[in-house]
């Protein structure tokens, strides 16, 4: 297992590449579930202060 | 079928049908990158010349195929949106950006750290490495551009005014390894004759293109949702929608 | 200057756009002309002999390491070596850390000059890979395979 973690000395490079690959592919999904949840809420916000004309 | 088209190019019909994919394009997502990263980094073999890191290809090459298809997308949508006045193919050219960049970021930051072992140097300008640079650039400029005017119309216009012209870029990244002496190797898997790379090797790698181009189209759709949501705020369609799912 | 827009808020969204357009622009224009310089990154060894590299300002050199031309200073980092194209060969003299695929048969690029004495005395060597990915077994099956060819054919 230690092997595997060594990666026949590039371990600094291969885990940095992997490392950064996961952070910029969970962070592009994180980055438009925040932005959705944030635009919902403002919707209902305003809203609630014109409530719906009939 | 083209009834189908026509009513994606609604923003509407588009929110509801992306929200219906969403789920599954993650799944299947996430499924093919955990079976493309455990073939890659257990099953595929040390390569005979360089040993373990070869294995930072499975990351950089689909993460700079990807930085060279969404360009395309991008700048397909935003010809679309400048002839045809689509505001769907706006909406999808300004998603496309921020991945696009992204991608972009990933290839030459992985380029680099598979470069320092191998090649011995970080960076070298050569033709490869330089057109890839000047695609982020061109995903900068259109993200920047796009901020900085404030009329939606005129700004989605000059956008893809810009796309379209760095389009020639494309084929540069492309060919580049063959027209000029570069340090960058060329070409493994799209090559005309059968791809120089180990079957054991190849697999990892394709699962891993079709898990990236799988990412694009879910977070494309992530944020080109978003993207209506800012932008149609204020119909009556978005208002009853979001009335309805209630709390 | 009557065209310019009044409004001040117009104004300044003119001119941010002016200054992105000329900072892309110029982005573009240097990255052309450094790459049209140099877009070939380095010269072979018989374009060398021809005289095409530069005689008094460093350049790069890429060629193939010969195969049993390393010579290495037993006492120092210095080692010496010949870079072919297979057809012309350039020595070259370095001292210094050499990359993990440096060795005898690699394709390298090396920036440095050329002495009067026609040796290239190199400040860096970079090594260049090829294209093929495979399995070590693979590579000694494909050397094997060639070696019987070349016994067969007589080379």
């Amino acid at each position: 297992m230690s092997e595997f973690f060594h990666m026949g000395g590039y371990a600094l490079y291969v885990w940095l590449s992997y490392g950064l690959a996961l952070v910029i592919l969970v962070v592009n999904i994180i980055i438009p579930m925040q932005r959705r949840k944030k635009h919902i809420a403002m919707i209902k916000r305003r809203l609630r202060r014109t409530p719906a004309e009939k | 079928m083209w009834s189908f088209f026509h009513r994606l190019a609604s923003p509407k019909h588009f929110y509801q049908f992306a929200g219906r994919l969403i789920p599954w394009l993650g799944w299947s997502t996430l499924v093919l990158f955990i079976i493309g990263i455990y073939l890659g980094l257990f099953v595929a073999p040390t390569d005979y010349q360089q040993g373990e890191s070869y294995r930072i290809i499975y990351i950089h090459v689909p993460a700079a195929w990807m930085s060279m298809f969404v360009y395309m997308v991008m700048a397909i949508s935003g010809g679309i949106g400048l002839i045809w006045k689509m505001k769907m193919a706006d909406v999808v050219a300004s998603s496309a950006a921020p991945l696009g960049a992204a991608f972009t970021i990933l290839a030459l930051v992985t380029g680099s750290l598979w470069g320092k072992p191998m090649w011995g140097t970080w960076w070298i300008w050569d033709a490869r490495l330089t057109s890839e640079l000047i695609l982020l650039f061109l995903y900068l400029g259109f993200i920047a551009l796009q901020s900085a005017i404030e009329d939606r119309r005129t700004a989605a216009n000059a956008c893809a005014v810009l796309a379209l012209v760095g389009v020639v870029n494309i084929p540069i990244i492309h060919y580049s390894v063959e027209w000029w002496n570069t340090l960058h190797q060329g070409a493994t898997v799209t090559r005309f004759d059968k791809p120089a790379m180990a079957t054991s090797m190849l697999i990892p790698l394709l699962t891993m293109f079709l898990a990236f181009k799988l990412y694009f189209g879910l977070t494309l759709l992530m944020r080109a949702r978003v993207e209506i949501l800012e932008r149609e705020r204020d119909t009556t369609w978005m208002k009853e929608m979001i009335t309805e799912s209630g709390k | 200057m009557r065209f310019l827009p009044k409004h001040p808020k117009r104004r300044k969204r003119l001119a941010l756009i002016a200054l992105m357009i000329t900072g892309i622009g110029s982005a573009v224009a240097l990255a052309t002309i450094a790459l049209k310089e140099n877009i070939n990154l380095f010269y072979g060894p018989t374009q060398i002999l021809e005289g095409e590299a530069p005689k008094n300002h460093a350049f790069r050199i890429g060629g193939m390491v010969e195969v049993g031309s390393v010579k290495r200073n037993k006492d120092s980092l210095e080692i010496y070596f010949e870079v072919t194209d297979t057809v012309n060969k350039v020595p070259v003299s370095y001292t210094g850390i050499l990359p993990d695929l440096f060795r005898e048969g690699q394709g390298i690029v090396a920036q440095g000059k050329l002495r009067e004495d026609g040796v290239f005395v190199a400040d860096t060597v970079l090594a260049k890979h090829d294209e093929n990915y495979m399995p070590p077994e693979a590579a000694q099956a494909i050397n094997d395979a060639q070696k019987i060819q070349s016994t067969l054919t007589g080379n």
